[in-house]
């Protein structure tokens, strides 16, 4: 398969996922809600120091990007095993690569979507400073959400086919995105609370690196995960 | 009848038998056997068919029908033995293979939010089928959806959607077409589709497999046949014998 062939196909079945949101839009009504209920929880847990809230401000946000992300991970393969779609998608024959690039994408974007539609509570309930612009958070967001997406989809599609997938995918995906996740972490407070010592560029530096590391698994292991 | 449309391909390949190389055959088993856990869904199973020749598949509930369709398709991987399609090994050449061949299955492939048209647009865009457009609106109409095609596919009856899921095998058109219980939630009208449907594969050369439980249905649209049981080749004839075996097959099982 050329390489245009494999672009093709991802993008028709990016565009196919986009089209099933926007036809359900089930997959962001519940992400949207979970984050929004985990946020308020948070909130509620710390009280009133206003200065605790903002300094973990990052810390909650995503959190609660990171717990809603089952939903939207899992939801992504629900669909395809909903009158084994996946097989006859194998059958047509989709490459490998371009179905786990497809959904990965549409994925990732989900993700940052979320985040961005969280980021202003995350002003108003634990006073996030946005000082460093939207801009370069928006940019770790995109970057945090690509490094939950690729491990994400990978294990969406291994848990897809089994009964107790609700429990299983966290259970494996967690632990694989602790690294993204300190570094989104990290990146995403020091650029509200303010750097001083100039260390956001590592902590990006690091997410990229963790980015392509993923990316690169997840396209070689999808091929072997997707086949029966 | 006329001839398949062949929406898939090029009016140059529709008006002729696909590309076959001589003397290789169409589908080639050898050993084949499908373990799920301890229990055998089937084993040692070795067929051949030659290119644009039709084969019937019959057997009880569970004698392994499906299983080997699953495997001849290369949906499944087999746990013992060997697949050629085409000359290609189903294993290492999978993609190849793939490209040449359909199967429509219980499990059908749609996306219950999206539409009849949009299921099929989306499996046209997938194999680059030329103007898709006009294949996708060639299709519904041959299957009796036109009138239907831009409602979503959740609100299809069952033989609604066996409809669309041979709209779907009409727009691949596909060198060797495996159809697994064609006639399930079917009318008459859909029986006729049906038979037509294979007619229209056979008279354009195309290889075709049809599992059915219909055993004179079946024997009236193959060549071939092979009839299972508990997993294994049971009886290998021409299919106008088969009914008579599958009947007795019946009256011991």
């Amino acid at each position: 398969m050329t390489a245009a062939e494999r672009v093709r196909q991802a993008v028709t079945i990016a565009r196919k996922d986009v089209l099933l949101e926007w036809r359900g839009r089930a997959r962001i009504n519940a992400i949207a809600f979970f984050g929004v209920t985990t946020l308020l929880m948070f909130s509620f847990a710390i009280g009133p120091d206003a200065r605790t809230a903002t300094l973990y401000a990052g810390a909650f946000l995503w959190l609660g990007l990171l717990l809603s992300s089952v939903l939207a991970l899992a939801e992504s393969f629900r669909v395809e095993a909903e009158n084994d779609a996946v097989e006859g998608l194998r059958l047509l024959p989709v490459d490998a690569l371009a179905m786990f690039l497809g959904k990965a994408v549409v994925n990732a974007a989900l993700l940052f979507v979320l985040a961005l539609l969280l980021l202003p509570l995350a002003v108003v309930l634990y006073g996030a400073k946005l000082d460093a612009g939207v801009g370069p958070i928006a940019g770790v967001f995109a970057l945090g959400a690509a490094g939950v997406a690729a491990p994400g989809t990978l294990y969406a599609a291994v848990t897809s086919r089994i009964q107790a997938r609700e429990v299983l995918l966290p259970l494996l995906l967690f632990p694989l995105v602790v690294p993204v996740l300190l570094a989104a972490v990290k990146a995403t407070g020091l650029l509200m609370l303010g750097d001083p010592m100039g260390q956001v560029g590592s902590w990006t530096q690091l997410l990229v690196g963790f980015d392509v590391v993923y990316w690169i698994l997840g396209s070689l292991l999808f091929a072997r995960v997707i086949e029966e | 009848m006329p001839p398949g449309p062949n929406l898939a391909r090029s009016p140059q390949e529709s008006a002729g038998a696909p590309a076959a190389t001589a003397g290789v055959p169409a589908v080639e088993a050898e050993g084949l056997g499908k373990r799920y856990g301890a229990r055998w869904a089937l084993a040692h199973v070795d067929m051949r068919l030659a290119p644009g020749r039709s084969l019937l598949l019959l057997g009880a509930n569970g004698s392994g029908k499906t299983t080997l369709l699953k495997l001849l398709s290369t949906a499944v991987t087999p746990t013992l033995g060997r697949i050629r399609l085409f000359g290609l090994d189903a294993r290492r050449d999978r993609e190849a293979a793939r490209r040449r061949l359909a199967l429509l299955s219980h499990g059908a492939y749609h996306y219950e939010a999206l539409t009849a048209r949009e299921n099929l647009r989306f499996a046209c865009d997938l194999t680059a089928v030329p103007d898709p457009r006009r294949a996708v609106d060639e299709a519904l109409a041959r299957v009796g959806l036109a009138s239907r095609g831009d409602d979503p596919v959740r609100t299809f009856s069952a033989g609604m959607r066996k409809r669309l899921a041979l709209a779907r095998l009409l727009v691949q058109f596909p060198d060797l077409a495996m159809i697994d219980e064609p006639y399930g939630a079917l009318d008459q009208s859909g029986f006729a589709l049906v038979d037509s449907v294979v007619a229209d594969l056979r008279a354009a050369g195309r290889t075709v497999i049809v599992s059915t439980h219909l055993a004179e249905r079946g024997a009236r649209l193959c060549d071939e046949a092979v009839v299972l049981a508990g997993g294994r080749v049971h009886w290998r004839g021409p299919a106008r014998e088969a009914p008579g075996v599958f009947q007795a097959l019946g009256a011991f099982e």
